[in-house]
This record gives structure tokens, C-alpha cells and sequence, in this order.
């Protein structure tokens, strides 16, 4: 219990923070956990078909990427590194470097949702429901869905990176309270985990 | 232990912070104020939903076209059904009595998140718009049901859209809540506050916390899928495209089924507050209170598959169903000797709050017992779908979570407000409301079992008189409801003085003034090694 300029109590307990995080974690693992289920019935039910629909995928745009995020996790873990170090000029940088990974991972994904768009796969897409089977157009469905999600968590990551960024450069967030960084990587971290069981579900597993 | 704090010193309700009226509440971070701003926001809601369960009450009141047509009353109960389970029920006690009694009760200044805490009550509101613009603007209000079930729920024309997304952002303020009481639990506890002297109502919101988080998420992603299905064609939960509509039921029933124990555990946490002290007298059984909450908290992830029974499953899947159902109900029947054996030779002060634990527990009792009823297999085939489910449905989740709501508010009402409420009119409206209840909700256990099925507009003449007896009591029921609802408003503002410990309780909330000071402790109060939140002598 520590009081700021106007005499207010500030309570900073990072221990609360980390719980709090792990257990938004435990939130977003269920979430995820749900699609894994339905991935695992239907690749039961239809596993032919998803040999073949996953036959359509790109392995080298997704084991590019997954070396991407596999390194971003490591940049990030770094900065929170240096940031206890008192370096926060290292910081930063470790964390541009986060961010810049962060986005040419979308970017990948961009050109390879586009590559299917332009063969004409999307969800409900007319090519897919009339020469496909049911197998392939739920492979398919489970694709755009589950990568969507976890593109849209990079997202939600990269904010949080970037608030973490200006709490850092305002100098609110420094050695002795790092919890805002530490729960950044924390977040990016599930990202990523999530990203490694993605990527041979779709890619690997043919 | 803490003093009073004297009389001039600005409470909770008379604080006045950075910002001034309206705006002093709904950006107001202390756990108090959000609690309140539920409590109103929660019965303008609950209002709503009352209206209506009495429009399809009236249009049950004769066979064939009453008031409403078909699709009208589809209408009506999915709404009724969507408003009242997301919006009233599952935030209702731990929202409204957990956030603003939680903190003081185990002696913090706080919750751990108190902006996290606004931003619930934020993404509350949020997803009440969005369900209620459902109702408002496009192709007619939803008729699903409250289940959204697969398929129709991406065939039919009407405007799901929003509201499924309204629970789904519904789901994640919950889930917020949830999360924050869990860390506040965790960290906050004064010096002192060992595990094993926690008040009941905190170990219940413990319970019910880890529910919320861990059951949440997965009806948030399946309630995104209906989404995408309706958006896109995804085809997950659609048979045309391959996908399984059965599947859905399971991944709602997942969240949905553990969702009645957010409903009810804190209930529970309730009734064992109000019962200790109203008779005097150390709880009976208190860590068996604690592991029961905690069974019922673990088991119940696991008792989904009894509601589709009837859906198709294997029978090895539905004998498991059943007996964990079984077992399911023994941490329940615990509680209910712990709370008759504590009220055993104790000095009993028979008073508002004690009349609804009471009745409270009569009533549980029924709704719990048919619950078996429904969890076994034989007698489920025959009575599923009918009548029969509704009440006891509403036995356990109106007569469970609504009485004590109401025992709660009975109860905290002189520490939250600072007055006490006229008790003559208080216990008028509790029995008008308990004999409207029963007459509302008892002839639909007959009509279930005469064969009688639920969501249908209209009924054969021989289901006639026991429909009426049951719509004279939604009338009874919602008198009862105005009087009491009148007499708290009224009270609120022009009741006597409440002194600090009216009831001569023993937990931390009665230790500070009434209504609490701003930050609810001068100092962290200290509970020494004799100290307990039952210590009576």
C-alpha cells in the first residue's frame, strides 16, 4: 500500500496481477479448448476427409510462421530480462522486435487466407459447398475459424504489448513493477502455445 | 476488532468523489457502488423478465389464441428465458451481495481489480442493449429458446444475431467477476482471515467463481460458432453440411448445466449466513458446508449429458449421466440438514430475513427432489419437455436463487442502506409472494406428469383447470412482489435509522457503521484465534 500525489491509497500487488492473468489464461484455454474438441470429433468422424483438405494448406508459410512466434516469444521473455536489468533502452527494442514479428506473422496470414480466397475457398463459398464433401467443408470451417480466433488474440497480444511499450517509456512500469510487462508476455506466450497446437493440427497431420 | 466509525463521516452513499450525481456512480470504482449500480440495473431487468412470465401466464390462461399468437409467445419465452438465466439469475447474488458484502466480509478495503470490477458492470450493461436491441429493431424478437439450439437457431428469421452475442458479452463480464473475486479471495483476506475462518457466503462466491471462469469460456466460443454459422455457413453445428447439431447441445449443456450452480451456490452461501444468526447459534457442520460447496462445484462440470437424455447418446454415456446426477444431489441434501440442525435448540428471532430462509428451503427441497425425478432415466423419457421441467426449474432457480435473493436483501438491506425497512409489510409481502409461488408453480408438476409439454402456446381442455390455478398465482405472486419491492424502495429513503448490528451477527460487514464508510476499514481489522464468523455463544 503505497500513496500517490493526491494522498490516495494505490494498491500494487503483483502477485494479484500474475493470479489474475494465469487466470484469464486458464479462460482463454477453454475457449480454445472448446474448438479442439469439435477439431477432434469431426477429424474422427471424417478423417479421409481432412487428409485431403489439409493436403490444400501451405506447410512452409506454416512452419515460417511458427518459427516467427517461437522467436518473438523469446524476444519478449528477453525484455522483461532487461527490463529488471534497469536496461530500458534494451527493452524497447526487444519489444519493437516482438511487435514487428507479431505483424509479419498477420501479414503471412493475409496472403494465405488470400491464396484460398482466391481459389475460391471461403466460408459458405460456392465452389466449396458444391465440390467439396461435407468432411472437407468442415476442415475447412475449422480453419478459417480457429486461425481467425488466434489472429485476432495476436491483435489483442500486440495492444497489450504496445500499452506495456508507453507505460514503460512513461516510466510508470520499471524493475519494481513489472507486472504489467510480465502478464504481456504471459498473454504472448499463450498465443504462441496455442499457435504450436494449431500448426500441426492443420498443417503437419495430413 | 474494528470500532464504528462516527456519524459525520461521509459513507459509501453520500461520498463524493471526482465526479459529481450520475456520473459519481457509473464511473465509481469502489465495489459498493458497482454492487448497487447491479442491484438496480439487475431488477430493471428482473421487471422485464416478470412482465413477461405474466403475459404467457395470461395467454396460458384458456386453450387456444388468449392474448398472444404462437409466434408471439415463442417470443415471450425466449426472451423471459434469455433475460431472466443471463441477466437476473447468474450475475444476481455474487454481482450484487458478493461484490458489496464479499470485500468487507473478509475484511479488505476492495476488491484486487476495482476498475476490472466497473468494467463487468460496463460490459453488463453492454450486453443487456445488445440482447435488447434484438428485441427492438430487425425481423422480430428471437424464438429459439433461451438454449439457442442447433440448428434453428442459424435457420430461423428472426434477429438472433445480437442477442447471442449480447451473451456472449454477458458470459464475459461474468467470467470478470469471477476472476476478480477468485484473486480477491486469494490476496485480500485481513490479517487473520485463515481459510477455515471465512464466512460461508465468501466460500460459496469461492465456488461459484471458479464455475464462472472455468465453464464460461466454452458457451462463449459455442455461442460465437452459432454466430459464424448464421454469418458465414461454417457448417459446425449444421447436418447439411456435415456437421452435428448434438455436439452443440453438449457444448452449451457444458457451461449451462455447471451455470445453475453459479445460480444457486451463492444462494446458499446466503441462506447459511442468515440462518446462524437468526438463530443464535454456531453453524452446525461448517466445514462440512465448505466441501459440499466445493463438491457441488466439481461434480456438477460433469452432469451435462442429463439434459439430453432424450437427444441421443450412448446408453453407457447416459447410465453416467444418471448416477453422477445421483451424487450431485447428495452435497445439496447436507447442506439441508446443516442448516435444520443449526436452527436445532437455538435461540430463534424470528424475523423477515429467517421467513424467506424457511421457505427458501422448503421449497429447494421440492425443486431438488423433482430434480431427481428428471435424473433418472426412466422417469426422465416420460416427463421430459413438459410442464414438469418448467417447475422444476423454477422451484430450484426462482424458489432457490429468488428466495434468497430476496432473504439477502431482507438481510443486508438495514447495513447496506443505513435505514430498516417497515418488517409489518415485509412479512405480508414474503407470504402473499410464498402462496402466489406455490400456486403459480405446483399445478405445473401435475400438468407435467398429465402429459402437458412446455413452450406451446395453446393445450388441450383437460390441462384447463390446472392452468388456471397456476396463472391466479402468477397474479398473487406479482402482488406479493410489488409490496415488498414498494416497501424496500420506501424504506430505503424514508426508513428508520438500522443500528450497525441489528441482528446481532457475528461476520466482519456488521463490524462497520451502517451504510459502510468509503474504504469500509479505518484500519485492517485483526481476527484473533478464537474469533469466528459463528461464534455464538
Amino acid at each position: 500500500m503505497e500513496n500517490n500525489a493526491n494522498g490516495e491509497h494505490v494498491h500494487y500487488d503483483a502477485e494479484a496481477s500474475k493470479i489474475g492473468m494465469w487466470l484469464f489464461i486458464f479462460t482463454e484455454l477453454l475457449l480454445f479448448g472448446g474448438l479442439f474438441l469439435i477439431y477432434s470429433v469431426y477429424r474422427f468422424k471424417n478423417p479421409e476427409a481432412f487428409h485431403l483438405a489439409a493436403e490444400e494448406l501451405n506447410t512452409s508459410i506454416g512452419a515460417l510462421n511458427t518459427v516467427l512466434l517461437l522467436i518473438s516469444s523469446m524476444t519478449i521473455a528477453m525484455s522483461t530480462t532487461t527490463l529488471l536489468l534497469k536496461k530500458k533502452g534494451a527493452t524497447l527494442g526487444l519489444l519493437a522486435i516482438t511487435i514487428i514479428i507479431g505483424i509479419v506473422f498477420l501479414v503471412n496470414k493475409y496472403f494465405e487466407w488470400g491464396v484460398k480466397f482466391d481459389h475460391g475457398i471461403w466460408p459458405g463459398s460456392e465452389h466449396l459447398l458444391n465440390d467439396f464433401s461435407q468432411g472437407e467443408i468442415l476442415f475447412f470451417g475449422l480453419y478459417f475459424v480457429m486461425t481467425g480466433l488466434h489472429a485476432l488474440h495476436i491483435i489483442i497480444g500486440l495492444a497489450i504489448i504496445v500499452a506495456a511499450i508507453i507505460r514503460i517509456r512513461k516510466g510508470t512500469v520499471h524493475e519494481n513493477r513489472a507486472a504489467l510487462l510480465e502478464n504481456a508476455g504471459l498473454y504472448w506466450h499463450l498465443v504462441d502455445l496455442i499457435w504450436i497446437f494449431l500448426f500441426p493440427l492443420f498443417y503437419l497431420i495430413t | 476488532m474494528q470500532t464504528a466509525h462516527s456519524a459525520n463521516e461521509a459513507n459509501y452513499l453520500t461520498y463524493k468523489g471526482k465526479y459529481k450525481g450520475l456520473l459519481g456512480w457509473i464511473f465509481s470504482t469502489d465495489h459498493k457502488r458497482i454492487g448497487l449500480l447491479y442491484l438496480y440495473s439487475i431488477l430493471t431487468m428482473f421487471s422485464v423478465g416478470v412482465l413477461l412470465g405474466l403475459a404467457m401466464k395470461f395467454e396460458l390462461l384458456a386453450p387456444g389464441k388468449t392474448i398472444m399468437e404462437a409466434q408471439t409467445y415463442n417470443s415471450a419465452f425466449t426472451v423471459h428465458g434469455v433475460i431472466m438465466i443471463f441477466m437476473v439469475v447468474i450475475p444476481g447474488l455474487p454481482a450484487v451481495f458478493g461484490n458489496i458484502m464479499l470485500p468487507i466480509m473478509i475484511g479488505a478495503k476492495d476488491v484486487a481489480f476495482p476498475k476490472l470490477n466497473l468494467l463487468s458492470w460496463w460490459l453488463y450493461v453492454l450486453g443487456v442493449i445488445l440482447v435488447l436491441a434484438a428485441l427492438m429493431f430487425g425481423s422480430g424478437a428471437p424464438d429459439t429458446g433461451w438454449t439457442f439450439y442447433a440448428p434453428y437457431s442459424f435457420k430461423s428469421g428472426t434477429n438472433l444475431l445480437p442477442a447471442v452475442f449480447g451473451a456472449f458479452v454477458l458470459g464475459f463480464s461474468s467470467i470478470l467477476t469471477g476472476l476478480n473475486f477468485l484473486v480477491t479471495i486469494h490476496r485480500l483476506r485481513c490479517p487473520g482471515m485463515k481459510w477455515t475462518k471465512m464466512p460461508l457466503f465468501v466460500w460459496t462466491l469461492y465456488g461459484t467463481a471458479w464455475i464462472q471462469l472455468l465453464a464460461t469460456p466454452v458457451v462463449g466460443i459455442t455461442l460465437v460458432l452459432v454466430a459464424l454459422e448464421r454469418m458465414f455457413g461454417i457448417g459446425v453445428f449444421d447436418p447439411a453440411l456435415g456437421g452435428d447439431p448434438v455436439l452443440y447441445q453438449h457444448l452449451f449443456w457444458i457451461y449451462s448445466h455447471p451455470a445453475v450452480y453459479v445460480m444457486i451456490l451463492p444462494a446458499m452461501g446466503a441462506i447459511s449466513e442468515i440462518i446462524p444468526t437468526f438463530s443464535q447459534k454456531q453453524i452446525f457442520g461448517y466445514k462440512a458446508i465448505i466441501a459440499s460447496t466445493m463438491a457441488i462445484a466439481f461434480v456438477g462440470y460433469l452432469v451435462w449429458g442429463h439434459h439430453m437424455f432424450t437427444a441421443g447418446m450412448s446408453g453407457t454415456a447416459q447410465y453416467y449421466f444418471s448416477l453422477l446426477t445421483f451424487i450431485v444431489a447428495i452435497p445439496s441434501a447436507i447442506k439441508v440438514f446443516n442448516w435444520i440442525s443449526t436452527m436445532y435448540k437455538g435461540s430463534i428471532n424470528v424475523q423477515t430475513p429467517l421467513y424467506w430462509a424457511a421457505s427458501f428451503v422448503f421449497v429447494f427441497l421440492i425443486g431438488g427432489l423433482s430434480g431427481l425425478v428428471l435424473g433418472a432415466l426412466a422417469t426422465d423419457i416420460y416427463v421430459h419437455d413438459t410442464a414438469f421441467v418448467v417447475a422444476h426449474f423454477h422451484y430450484i432457480v426462482f424458489g432457490g436463487t429468488g428466495f434468497a435473493f430476496f432473504a439477502a436483501a431482507h438481510y443486508w438491506f438495514p447495513k447496506i442502506y443505513g435505514r430498516m425497512y417497515d418488517k409489518g409489510w415485509a412479512n405480508t409481502g414474503w407470504l402473499v409472494f410464498f402462496i402466489g409461488f406455490l400456486a403459480l408453480y405446483t399445478p405445473m408438476f401435475y400438468l407435467g406428469m398429465m402429459g402437458m409439454p412446455r413452450r406451446y402456446y395453446d393445450y388441450l381442455d383437460e390441462f384447463h383447470s390446472g392452468n388456471i390455478l397456476s396463472t391466479f398465482g402468477s397474479w398473487i405472486m406479482v402482488t406479493g412482489l410489488v409490496i415488498i419491492v414498494v416497501n424496500l424502495v420506501r424504506s430505503a429513503r424514508k426508513g428508520e435509522p438500522a443500528e450497525m448490528n441489528p441482528w446481532h451477527s457475528k461476520t466482519l460487514e456488521w463490524t462497520v457503521s451502517s451504510p459502510p464508510p468509503v474504504e469500509n476499514f479505518d484500519e485492517l481489522p485483526v481476527i484473533a484465534e478464537d474469533d469466528g464468523p459463528y461464534n455464538y455463544k
